[in-house]
C-alpha cells in the first residue's frame, strides 16, 4: 500500500461525502422556496419551528441508526424500542408524578439500552444477520409493549406539566426538543468522526474481514453500535411522550422505515462503510419537510404517499449514481497505483 | 364463573321483558319476511331465553386501540351477565384485510356469535358470509360491514346525530362564521366518511351559511401524521377559524398541537374524543366542547344483541325487540340496525364526571 493513494482516495471520498450533504441542503431549498412562494406561512417562525420539530424524533433515531448502518448492519427494531420506551416512560410519570424529568428521561434511555443489549448480543455474539435479528425484535418489543399496555392509553392529563413543557418549551426561541436533537446529532457525529472506536465502525462496514485482520474487536464494536442505537431510540421514546402527550402501545409503529429512509437519503451507504450522522439528520429533515410541504400545497391525501415514495427513489438513484462514480474513480486510482 | 343470584334475577327479568315484547307486535310472519336470507335460522322467538355458555368472539379494529379496550370492558360485563364465554382477539393494525383470518378462526372454532367493528365494510364481507353460513351470528358495532354480511349492526348513535352535534359545536365555538376544516382518520373509514357526508349536508343549510368547509385532511389515526396535517391545514388556510376532528386520535393530536402553537385560542377545535384524553385541553381552553358516546355501553349492547341472536330471540329483522340488561329495551331498526343513544357533549363543566 502506498501512502499517496489512500489520502487521495480519502479526499475524493470526503468530497463526495460533502457533496451528498450539500445535495440534501440544495434539495431542501428546492422544496422549501417554491412552497414558501405559494404559502408564506410555511417559512414564518411557527412554520419553521414545526418543520424542525416534525423532523426531530426521526433525526434522533437516524443518528443512532447511522452508527449501526456504517457497520454494514441495520436496526429495524427502533420503532418498537421507541414505542416500548415511550410507554414505560409515560407509565413511570403517570404512577409517580413527582419523578424528576431527568430521571424519567433516563428510564426511557434505560429501556432502550436493554433493547440494544438484546439486539447487540444476538448480532455480535450470536452472529445472526442483523436484518433477521432486528426484524424479530421489532415484533418482540412491540409484543412486550402490547402486553404491558393491555390496550390502555396514557393521556396528557396523567403526565406532569414539566414533561409536557419539554415538548412545547423554547430556549431563545428554539424549541427545547430541537436543541436536544442537535446535541444527540453532534455527539454521535463527534464520536464517528474523532474517536478511534468510532472510526473502527467505518472500517468494519467497509470490509469486515479486513477489519478483523487489522485487529479491530469487531464483535465488541458492533455490540456497542447496537447498544447506542437502542439507547438513542429509548431517549427518542421519552421525547415522543413529551411531544405528543398521548401514548398507547402503538406509538412509533412503522417509524423504522422512515428512519432507514432518512439515513439512506442522507447519504449513508446501506452496505456500510460511509456516510455521516449530519447527513442522516439532514435526510430526516428533508423527508419531514417534503411531507409537510405536500400537505401545505394541498396535494390530495391519496397522492402524498406515492409522491413521497417517488422522491425517495429519486434521492437514492442520485446517491447510487454518485457512489458508482466514486467507486470507478477509486478503482481507477488503485489500478494506476498497481 | 361463579353463579350469582343477580344473574338469575336478570334472566327472569329478561324473559319477562321478552314476553312483553312478543305481545307488542313482532309477529313471526313479519320477522320471517324481513329476515336476511343468508344465515337466518328462521323465525324469531321473542320468548326464548338467552342461552347460557354461549361462545362469543369479540373482534375490535385493532387490539391495542384504547377506544376498543373501553368497549371490551362493557362487553365483558355483558358476557358475565348472560353467562357467555367471551374471547377477545384481533389484529394489531387496523388495515382493511387484517380481520379476515380472525373471522375465519371464529367460524372454525364454532363460536356462537362474532362481535366486531369492521375495518373495511367490504373486505370482511366474504369471510363474514362464510361464517354466517356455518351458523355464526354476526354483530357489527362502531363501524359496519356490508349489511348483507351481518345480522345486526349496533350503531353508537345515528350517523345523523353524530354529524349534527359536531356541526353544532363548531358553530358554537366559532360564532357560526368563518372557514372550517375536517381532520379525519383514514380516507376509507366507513363511519368517518358517512359522518363527513352528513356534515356537508348540514353545512349547506341556511342556518350554517356563515361556515365554509375548505378542506378535509386525513391523519390516518397516527399522532405524527395528524400533527402534520393539522399544521398543514393551519398554514394552507390563514383564515381558518375551526377544525372538526371526528376521530379520537386526530382530535387529541390536533388539541396537543394547537395548545402548544401560536394558533391557540384563535382556531377552535371540536370533534369526537374521550374525556380522559381531552381533559387537559378543555381545561386550558384549547377545546370548548367535544362529544362521544360511552364505548363501554356500546360493547355491552353489542354482546347482548349477539346473545339475543344466538338464542333465537331476534333474527335481525326490523321491529324485533329485546332487553339489553341495564340499558333497557331496544328495537331493531331498518336493515338490522340498533342505535345506542344520542352522543354526550363534554364541556369544562361536566368533563370531570366521566372517566374513560
Amino acid at each position: 500500500m502506498t501512502t499517496v493513494a489512500p489520502s487521495r482516495a480519502r479526499r475524493i471520498a470526503d468530497l463526495v461525502g460533502r457533496a451528498r450533504e450539500l445535495g440534501i441542503v440544495v434539495a431542501l431549498a428546492l422544496v422549501i422556496i417554491p412552497t414558501a412562494f405559494v404559502n408564506p406561512r410555511f417559512v414564518e417562525a411557527q412554520g419553521i419551528r414545526d418543520l424542525l420539530l416534525n423532523a426531530s424524533v426521526v433525526a434522533v433515531l437516524a443518528a443512532g441508526q447511522t452508527l449501526v448502518v456504517v457497520t454494514r448492519n441495520v436496526d429495524l427494531s427502533v420503532g418498537s424500542t421507541l414505542g416500548l420506551s415511550a410507554f414505560l416512560t409515560a407509565q413511570t410519570f403517570a404512577d409517580h408524578p413527582d419523578t424528576p424529568i431527568v430521571l424519567g428521561l433516563l428510564v426511557g434511555v434505560g429501556v432502550g439500552l436493554v433493547c440494544g443489549v438484546v439486539n447487540g448480543l444476538l448480532v455480535a455474539v450470536g452472529r445472526v444477520p442483523s436484518l433477521v435479528v432486528t426484524l424479530g425484535t421489532l415484533y418482540v418489543f412491540r409484543g412486550v409493549d402490547f402486553a404491558l399496555a393491555q390496550g390502555t392509553q396514557i393521556n396528557a392529563s396523567n403526565l406532569p406539566d414539566e414533561l409536557l413543557d419539554l415538548g412545547n418549551g423554547r430556549l431563545f426561541g428554539v424549541p427545547v426538543l430541537v436543541l436536544i436533537t442537535l446535541a444527540v446529532v453532534a455527539a454521535a457525529a463527534l464520536y464517528l468522526r474523532s474517536y478511534r472506536s468510532g472510526r473502527d465502525l467505518y472500517a468494519i462496514g467497509s470490509n469486515p474481514e479486513a477489519a478483523v485482520l487489522a485487529g479491530i474487536p469487531v464483535p465488541r464494536r458492533v455490540f456497542t453500535a447496537f447498544l447506542l442505537s437502542g439507547a438513542v431510540a429509548g431517549l427518542a421514546g421519552a421525547l415522543w411522550v413529551a411531544r405528543y402527550g398521548t401514548v398507547d402501545a402503538a406509538a412509533g409503529t412503522g417509524l423504522e422505515l422512515q428512519v432507514v429512509a432518512a439515513v439512506v437519503v442522507g447519504g449513508v451507504a446501506i452496505f456500510g462503510g460511509s456516510g455521516t450522522v449530519v447527513g442522516a439528520a439532514l435526510g430526516a429533515l428533508l423527508l419531514g419537510t417534503i411531507a409537510s410541504c405536500l400537505v401545505v400545497l394541498r396535494i390530495p391525501a391519496f397522492w402524498q404517499q406515492a409522491i413521497s415514495g417517488a422522491l425517495l427513489i429519486g434521492a437514492i438513484t442520485v446517491d447510487r449514481l454518485l457512489a458508482l462514480r466514486l467507486a470507478r474513480e477509486l478503482r481507477g486510482r488503485s489500478d494506476h497505483d498497481a | 364463573m361463579t353463579p350469582r343470584p343477580a344473574v338469575t334475577t336478570l334472566v327472569l327479568l329478561l324473559s319477562g321483558a321478552v314476553a312483553l315484547a312478543g305481545c307488542s307486535g313482532t309477529s313471526k310472519n313479519s320477522a320471517q319476511s324481513n329476515a336476511p336470507a343468508a344465515g337466518s335460522t328462521g323465525a324469531a322467538d321473542p320468548n326464548a331465553k338467552i342461552k347460557e355458555g354461549l361462545k362469543i368472539t369479540f373482534l375490535p379494529k385493532a387490539v391495542n386501540n384504547p377506544y376498543f379496550t373501553v368497549a371490551q370492558k362493557g362487553s365483558d360485563e355483558a358476557a358475565s351477565a348472560i353467562k357467555a364465554e367471551l374471547k377477545a382477539t384481533g389484529p394489531s393494525e387496523a388495515s382493511a384485510s387484517s380481520q379476515v383470518t380472525y373471522i375465519n378462526t371464529a367460524a372454525q372454532q364454532k363460536q356462537n356469535a362474532l362481535v366486531l367493528s369492521a375495518n373495511d365494510a367490504n373486505a370482511v364481507a366474504p369471510a363474514l358470509k362464510t361464517a354466517r353460513s356455518q351458523g355464526v351470528k354476526v354483530v357489527t358495532f362502531d363501524s359496519d360491514a356490508a349489511p348483507d354480511a351481518r345480522d345486526v349492526f349496533v350503531n353508537q348513535a345515528t350517523t345523523q346525530e353524530i354529524a349534527t352535534i359536531q356541526v353544532k359545536m363548531i358553530a358554537d365555538a366559532t360564532g357560526g362564521q368563518g372557514e372550517i376544516a375536517i381532520l379525519s382518520a383514514t380516507p376509507n373509514a366507513t363511519n368517518q366518511n358517512a359522518w363527513i357526508e352528513i356534515m356537508k349536508t348540514e353545512l349547506a343549510k341556511p342556518a350554517n351559511a356563515g361556515l365554509k368547509l375548505v378542506e378535509t385532511a386525513y391523519g390516518n389515526d397516527d399522532d405524527q401524521t395528524s400533527f402534520q396535517k393539522t399544521q398543514g391545514l393551519l398554514q394552507a388556510h390563514p383564515n381558518l377559524k375551526g377544525i372538526i376532528s371526528p376521530t379520537t386520535v386526530g382530535v387529541a393530536a390536533a388539541a396537543r398541537y394547537l395548545s402548544s402553537s401560536e394558533y391557540k385560542g384563535k382556531v377552535a377545535l371540536t370533534g369526537l374524543g374521550t374525556p380522559n384524553q381531552m381533559r387537559d385541553y378543555v381545561k386550558d381552553g384549547t377545546v370548548k366542547s367535544f362529544a362521544l358516546w360511552d364505548p363501554s355501553k356500546l360493547g355491552y349492547l353489542a354482546v347482548y344483541a349477539a346473545g339475543a341472536l344466538a338464542s333465537g330471540q331476534i333474527t335481525g329483522a326490523e321491529g324485533e325487540k329485546f332487553k339489553a340488561g341495564d340499558l333497557g329495551d331496544y328495537t331493531l331498526g331498518a336493515k338490522g340496525e340498533l342505535v345506542l343513544g344520542p352522543p354526550t357533549e363534554f364541556t369544562a363543566s361536566n368533563i370531570d364526571q366521566f372517566n374513560f
